[in-house]
């Protein structure tokens, strides 16, 4: 009653002991612990899930008490797949349990903020002038916009309106458009399967007015590139739960429990189901206490590992004795019966392109595409065959495209793997071998630059009656491997212990880890293949991806899959899992995501290639082409740089440009019609006469700037912007850290095709708008910041590669304070631009470039070789030898209709995706009545897609994976380039259609679809590769089947036709910066590692005080005891890391878990968080970002040749970082930087 | 001063302070649990407050101790213990005087640190402010009544404050007249003392009335409390046997708690 009165006790106090006296019992009241009772209790529980890149994808209970978020827990309804696996509960962790904790944190963002400079410079020209013409006045005013560009990152950020700021953004992007083009407004947003609707907001707005989305997977170097180069597939991977099928794993570079967490297991009942696993991980990471045997190589060798892995089981699973199943695989799914011609290089014989159709006499009677088909020999007759299933036969004819065994005539056929024991001839081939290149951290085999091994050959008569010789990709593989089969000749291996490439002695030497374990773990993993036929795993992740050379790590690895049969069997195959990249009704997601439903083609941009040009990376490039090149490169000239070489993929339409033109193109279609010509033409003769200048040759000319930025759901500046410094020094314009000379300064500018202009930009952004929910480091340095409502607060819907469901974010509460959906910011962004539009834009003719896309007919454009139209070798033919061009009609005052409405393309043109396409009317008029239909306006008559719930609609209403009905369309679609029958996969659902209440209620498993290679189903797990396998779907690759040898120029320039072994780079950052400015400390060198982390919520979120509480609270680096004794560094003291490009600060956590050589930094820790100032940069300590820039490499350019074409994150540049190395020492001062931003800028004046 | 205000101000103050004291207290302690603490700024910053609390705490006790034992102690009991008034003024100015610049010396840190620090300033409530610069004027005055006293030591001043306390607690009506004519620093002391005790319950003073002396006497080291209700739980017969309490107590006492 009165916690005064039940205190008075005295009288009847009973106190009674226990433990002898050092435990009392008492009767006291306990009623104030109701208090932390009420904190658990609710009203009610909301099905949502966190919308972050940790592949997850796991769904939660959101407690919900007096509209306030109490707490989460997970979901435990998961639907049971099948019979004979575990429950995919549990899935979540710690960390997304402590995601509540930012709803009402200090870090949200509660209010449209914005620059104040910026907002005074703005109602003052506001006061005088309409929207646009005031942004004009503002920009267009060098003082006035350096005002609020050169103090970003320093504070500053004041509150204002939603009307307000969506006007000025409206205004920013209309003057933008009008003045520059709209291919200078660009927008980043990673990873739409963690939010799909969220994503799609801001590309369909940015994709109706003709803006740039950039690229995620690849910039993260989440890409890996040997995917699509192997299977012609972005990536495609086993769920989690179909590790309980495979009898053998490798877990590589992978940590199954740290960043697999709700998945973890799977791995773990599989262990008890008997099945043994390897763990390859250089560093004592958490993973490798499931292993029964550890793999530590030294970090960034694992190409050399598996090369001699793979070396085993060539050995003594195809060579000394051929295992049925294997041989069998190897014949019908890889490309290794095929023929390579084999050409004179300094006197001999080098592999070159595969023998296709057309070089034969008569091209095998094939007239489709003869140059696209690849040619094998059969076993029976002995016949040169033209097999189906080769890219020639997707594209122009129909039912050939299929991996049955048989060739264009339709003949039965059984392909041959080896011209060994034919009594053929034997030559010695050329093979580049690049381990003598290693830098003094990495070992350097001394073996040549050549190895010459001898291979069985054949003389073929080509079609122009000359003689040429052939061998095949598997007698080419084994040399490569160097088996010794007999031929005699020099770097073949008899025994393991031979130090030959690739050896496992050889590997010994490079690795460091003992060869009995490589040999003991290859017999392993193929045995267990053998028996099993093919479930043999590697589950792998991105330690691997991110190195410059990951290619040749993942084909490794990915040969050791192959040759064993294991891609495309459940319980086998390749489990690469880096970030959510599946979006699994991504058909149905696309025409709402880019606008497809009013115009084609949206503009979309790889960038990697954007950031690197313009942040000015490239301006400060030290590794030089020279230093990759192969030894057995064909003749040319190679010695270009790498934005060269990207300028040269940019104008053969390999790669995707943005800006495209140094003109607007608003005005190119005006132009070509006072030409008189067709428009298509026209841009093509300008850019040959130079009357048109494509932006790519001249990044730092203002015309050829990115104006305007779009960041949302991402943390860019404070997470995976490589090369940090250089973001801030030329994007942005603000203080920054980067510490060495651009090449100008050095006396080394070697570039040929990009103009080099003595003073760089500085500041390229008039305007950069960041959509958060809470105030990152990204928020910190944008002009406006816009709240957005949390994961608990909009509706959406979410997929991840792990598990097959498809589950939703719900809105549990709403937005709190002045936060809105990203659907209702990018709504109410559109509808003041269409507002402040007819100022200067009305309908406009926008002409828009775009690469030659794979999976469209165009990706066969240069079949035998790569011609340059600049250079005069070919014309410039749009689509072919140069970007493809479109005239799109945008209606810019129209722009909110067009966003709330979906547009008449769906019912005029239809659907489709990956090559095939159906029509999709009836689910547009299911639309009409599910969403309601616009009664007047633009959009008259066409579905209402207002609310965020309406946008899932329309996504699962069109989507083959989400609604039954359009799945057996699209599997009917492929029928007919296959020529057999698969809707089979899907009739039984045709009847299901999944609305977004049935997802509220439970997650839902989704409908199989040939969008993606495995299938859904009650007897088989979903596992990449699987419908290739067995249903006969070629991959999309040149030969149709796994790609193993890549034949294109640029390949084999660069030495990468068969894997091999390529130690990491030399980035030589560290020259001139080691003991340059000595501060007393002892200064060592470290191979600088950036995995991800423990403490944070995922990859982004590591403000989170509850995380923070756990660790250290603020960055730290990670080394290993040998190396902190000789700088002199003990646990937990500040220390600096830095290099050519930035520092950063953090405390050292001393651990055994770390190899000495390396050092270890989790990715993205704030730099807003307890983070001090360098002693060397004097400004705040920087992100782990801010000691790597990244660099390109020419072979991820390739573009127009079947699968090595130009996708949306499916191939292109990809941002590699781990290749860098870094100085640490103890830090003398640790100084917060607590005095005001005036006295700032005279720091940065000092140095 | 004239009668009626001497006797508003210590006659009957007295008593709306002690009331709104004792009442505000136990009005908060029943109605406000969670707001029943010391607020301190240790986390925010460590700064000047190890020596500042220690010194000021030090010294307060020892004033209150000597407040509460010189003034309320019945002045029978020191003539029958044979200590004379003079003595015992000597010893309040000697303790007292100590005790008080210590006080005043933690006190000063305290304040600075709380109004120039700006992580402790912003932090800081008004009542957090103004009580601290409360007890520092009181500190103060009282400090500077040593320099009157000095001029009595006799001790037949402070017998009238021990007079006028004991006359308070003993709801004599007449208790103010013994305080008409004393020194006005004295009077401005006795005033601001009181208001100390009014303002009491309203200010992070609460935290007096919980200050751990139990502590001092607890018996276990391990404390663990019966889930059930008082009356439930309290053996009636004590035939109850402790494995019963569910489920917080230990299951066996032979073996300490894992």
């Amino acid at each position: 009653m009165s916690h005064f009165l039940d205190r008075l006790t005295f009288f009847r106090r009973e106190t009674q002991t226990f433990s002898d006296g050092h435990g009392i019992l008492t009767h006291e009241d306990r009623s104030w612990e109701d208090g932390y009772r009420k904190r658990w209790q609710h009203d009610k529980i909301v099905r949502s899930t966190h919308g972050v890149n940790c592949t997850g994808s796991c769904s939660w209970k959101i407690y919900v008490k007096g509209g306030i978020v109490t707490w989460e827990t997970q979901q435990t309804d998961y639907p049971r797949t099948r019979p004979d696996l575990p429950n995919h509960e549990p899935r979540g962790c710690a960390r997304g349990a402590s995601y509540s904790w930012y709803l009402y944190s200090g870090a949200r963002v509660k209010y449209p903020m914005i620059r104040g400079r910026l907002l005074k410079l703005w109602r003052a020209a506001r006061a005088k002038l309409p929207p646009v013409a005031a942004w004009a006045s503002i920009v267009e005013n060098p003082e006035a916009r350096a005002s609020y560009t050169s103090i970003r990152g320093h504070g500053g950020l004041v509150r204002s309106t939603w009307d307000e700021v969506n006007e000025l953004i409206g205004a920013a992007n209309a003057y933008t458009v009008r003045k520059h083009g709209p291919d200078r407004v660009a927008g980043f947003s990673p990873i739409p399967a963690m939010s799909m609707v969220s994503y799609a907001a801001g590309a369909r707005y940015l994709s109706l007015i003709g803006g740039v989305c950039l690229s995620f997977y690849d910039w993260y170097c989440d890409l890996p590139p040997a995917s699509p180069q192997t299977w012609g597939e972005q990536t495609d991977v086993p769920e989690s739960a179909d590790w309980y099928n495979a009898g053998f794993i490798i877990v590589w570079g992978s940590n199954v429990p740290q960043t697999r967490t709700p998945d973890a297991h799977f791995y773990t009942e599989v262990r008890y189901k008997g099945t043994k696993s390897a763990v390859v991980s250089p560093d004592y990471a958490e993973a490798t206490k499931f292993a029964d045997i550890w793999l530590n190589p030294k970090q960034g060798t694992d190409a050399a590992l598996a090369l001699a892995m793979g070396h085993v089981i060539l050995k003594e699973y195809h060579l000394d004795r051929q295992v049925p199943y294997f041989d069998d695989y190897l014949r019908r799914y890889s490309d290794m019966p095929f023929l390579v011609r084999l050409v004179e290089r300094n006197g001999h014989l080098v592999p070159e392109r595969m023998l296709r159709a057309s070089d034969l006499p008569g091209a095998l009677g094939e007239t489709n595409n003869p140059e696209w088909k690849t040619v094998a020999l059969d076993e029976a007759s002995g016949d040169l065959v033209a097999p189906l299933g080769s890219i020639g036969h997707r594209w122009g004819e129909a039912a050939k495209w299929n991996l049955e065994e048989k060739d264009g005539q339709g003949r039965d056929i059984r392909l041959k793997l080896t011209l060994a024991g034919d009594g053929g001839e034997v030559e010695a081939v050329d093979f580049p071998y690049f381990g003598g290149r290693a830098t003094e951290h990495f070992v350097a085999t001394q073996h040549g630059e050549i190895l010459t091994r001898n291979v069985p050959v054949r003389t073929l008569m080509a079609a122009d009656g000359s003689q040429m010789k052939v061998a095949t990709v598997y007698d080419l593989m084994m040399a490569n491997y160097g088996l010794d089969r007999g031929f005699g000749g020099d770097h073949i291996a008899t025994t393991y212990d031979d130090d030959v490439p690739f050896t496992p002695a050889w590997a010994e030497r490079i690795t460091g880890v003992k060869r009995e374990a490589i040999v003991t773990v290859a017999r392993e993993f193929a045995t267990n293949a053998e028996k099993t036929n093919g479930r043999s795993m590697v589950i792998i992740g991105a330690a691997m991806n991110h190195w410059y050379h990951m290619d040749m790590s993942y084909r490794g690895v990915i040969n050791l899959l192959v040759f064993c049969g294991c891609v495309g069997q459940s319980g086998g195959g390749w489990s690469h899992y880096v970030g959510q990249e599946k979006l699994r009704p991504q058909t149905g997601w696309q025409p709402l995501a880019f606008g497809l439903d009013w115009s084609r083609p949206p503009r979309q941009q790889n960038a990697t290639s954007f950031w690197y040009a313009h942040t000015d990376q490239w301006r400060y490039e030290t590794l030089t082409a020279g230093e990759i090149l192969s030894p057995t490169a064909p003749e040319g000239d190679w010695d270009q740089t790498f934005i060269d070489y990207n300028v040269k993929a940019e104008r053969m339409g390999w790669l995707p440009s943005a800006p495209q033109l140094k003109q607007n193109p608003l005005d190119i279609a005006r132009r070509a019609k006072a030409a008189g010509r067709e428009v298509k033409d026209y841009v093509a003769s300008s850019l040959k006469s130079g009357e048109l200048e494509l932006s790519c040759h001249d990044p730092d000319h203002e015309a050829n700037w990115p104006r305007n930025l779009f960041i949302w759901r991402s943390n860019l500046l404070g997470s995976s912007g490589k090369g940090h410094e250089y973001f801030l020094k030329h994007l942005l314009g603000t203080q920054n850290g980067v510490m060495g000379k651009d090449l100008g300064a050095e006396g080394a500018v070697r570039t040929k095709e990009v103009v080099w202009h003595e003073e760089a930009p500085k500041g390229k952004l008039d305007l950069l708008v960041t959509l958060d929910f809470r105030m990152s480091t990204t928020c910190v340095y944008s002009d406006i910041v816009l709240p957005t409502a949390t994961w608990y607060e909009k509706n959406d819907l979410n997929t991840s590669d792990m598990h097959p469901f498809i589950h939703p974010l719900s809105a549990a509460v709403d937005p709190a304070w002045e936060a809105r959906s990203d659907w209702d910011i990018y709504k109410g962004i559109a509808k003041a631009f269409s507002q402040v539009a007819p100022e200067v834009l009305g309908v406009e003719e926008d002409t828009v470039l775009t690469p030659i896309l794979h999976d469209s007919a165009g990706e066969l454009a240069q079949a035998l070789d790569v011609k340059d139209w600049k250079t005069g070798e070919v014309e410039p033919i749009p689509g072919k030898t140069m970007p493809q061009v479109t005239v799109v009609t945008r209606d810019y005052p129209a722009t909110y209709a067009r966003f709330t409405a979906l547009g008449p393309l769906m019912e005029s043109i239809g659907n489709g995706g990956k090559g095939i396409a159906w029509k999709t009317g009836h689910e547009v008029d299911a639309l009409r009545a599910l969403n309601g239909v616009h009664r007047d306006g633009p959009a008259k008559g066409l579905p209402k897609i207002e609310t965020d719930i309406d946008a899932t609609e329309v996504i699962l209403m069109l989507a083959p994976e989400t609604n039954g009905e359009v799945a057996v369309k699209a599997w009917d679609a492929l029928s007919k380039a296959t020529g057999r029958e698969h809707a089979h996969l899907a009739r039984a659902k045709e009847d299901e259609k999944i609305r977004f209440r049935d997802v509220q209620a439970q997650p839902r498993k989704i409908i199989s679809s040939p969008t993606w290679s495995g299938i859904e189903s009650e007897t088989v797990c979903y596992s990449a590769g699987y419908t290739n396998v067995h249903e006969l779907i070629p991959w999309r690759t040149l030969s149709g089947r796994q790609q193993l040898y890549q034949d294109h120029l640029w390949m084999r320039a660069f030495g990468e036709g068969l894997v091999t072994w390529k130690p990491p780079v030399d980035l030589k950052t560290i020259v001139g910066h080691r003991d340059a400015r000595p501060n007393g400390h002892t200064e060592i060198v470290l191979n600088f590692i950036t995995p991800h982390q423990k403490w944070g919520i995922h990859s982004t979120y590591t403000d989170n005080l509850l995380m923070l509480t756990l660790n250290r609270g603020g960055p730290v680096v990670w080394v290993s005891e040998d190396d902190a004794r000789s700088a002199g560094i003990v646990d937990n003291d500040w220390v600096e890391v830095f290099n050519a490009n930035g520092a950063l600060t953090a405390r050292a956590v001393v651990s055994q878990r770390v190899m000495p050589g390396m050092m270890m930094m989790y990715h993205a820790q704030e730099k807003i968080v307890n983070t001090p100032g360098s002693e060397l940069t004097g400004n705040r300590g920087g992100i782990h970002n801010s000691v790597t820039r990244t660099v390109l490499k020419p072979t991820h350019m390739i573009g127009g040749y079947a699968q090595l074409a130009y996708g949306f994150n499916y191939y292109g540049t990809v941002g590699s970082n781990r290749d860098e190395f870094v100085v640490i020492r103890k830090m003398n001062k640790v100084d917060w930087l607590e005095e005001p931003l005036s006295t700032a800028p005279a720091k940065e004046m000092a140095q | 001063m004239s009668q009626s205000i001497n006797a508003a101000l210590f006659g009957w103050y007295p008593y709306l302070c002690l009331t709104v004291f004792l009442l505000g207290s136990l009005i908060r302690f029943d109605r406000e649990q969670y707001t029943w603490k010391t607020g301190s700024s240790q986390l925010l910053r460590r700064r000047q407050l190890r020596l500042g609390s220690n010194l000021f705490h030090v010294g307060i006790l020892v004033i209150f101790i000597g407040h509460a034992g010189g003034l309320l102690t019945p002045i029978w009991v020191f003539d029958a213990l044979g200590i004379s008034h003079s003595f015992k003024q000597g010893l309040a100015i000697t303790v007292g005087g100590i005790a008080g610049v210590m006080c005043f010396v933690g006190i000063a840190l305290l304040a600075h640190r709380r109004l120039f620090d700006p992580r402790i300033r912003a932090n800081s409530s008004f009542g957090d402010t103004a009580i601290l610069l409360l007890l520092w004027v009181q500190l103060t005055l009282g400090l500077s009544t040593i320099f009157i006293s000095l001029h009595h030591m006799d001790g037949h001043e402070m017998v009238k404050f021990m007079n006028w306390a004991q006359g308070i607690l003993t709801l004599q009506p007449s208790a103010a007249a013994y305080v008409a004519d004393v020194s006005p620093v004295f009077k401005a002391h006795l005033l601001l003392g009181m208001t100390i005790f009014l303002v009491f319950p309203f200010t992070r003073l609460v935290h007096v009335w919980s200050a751990p002396v139990w502590y001092l006497g607890r018996t276990g080291y391990q404390v663990v409390r019966t889930r059930l209700p008082r009356s439930a739980a309290r053996p009636a017969t004590g035939g109850r046997t402790l494995a019963a309490v569910r489920p917080a107590a230990p299951r066996s006492f032979n073996r300490p708690a894992e």
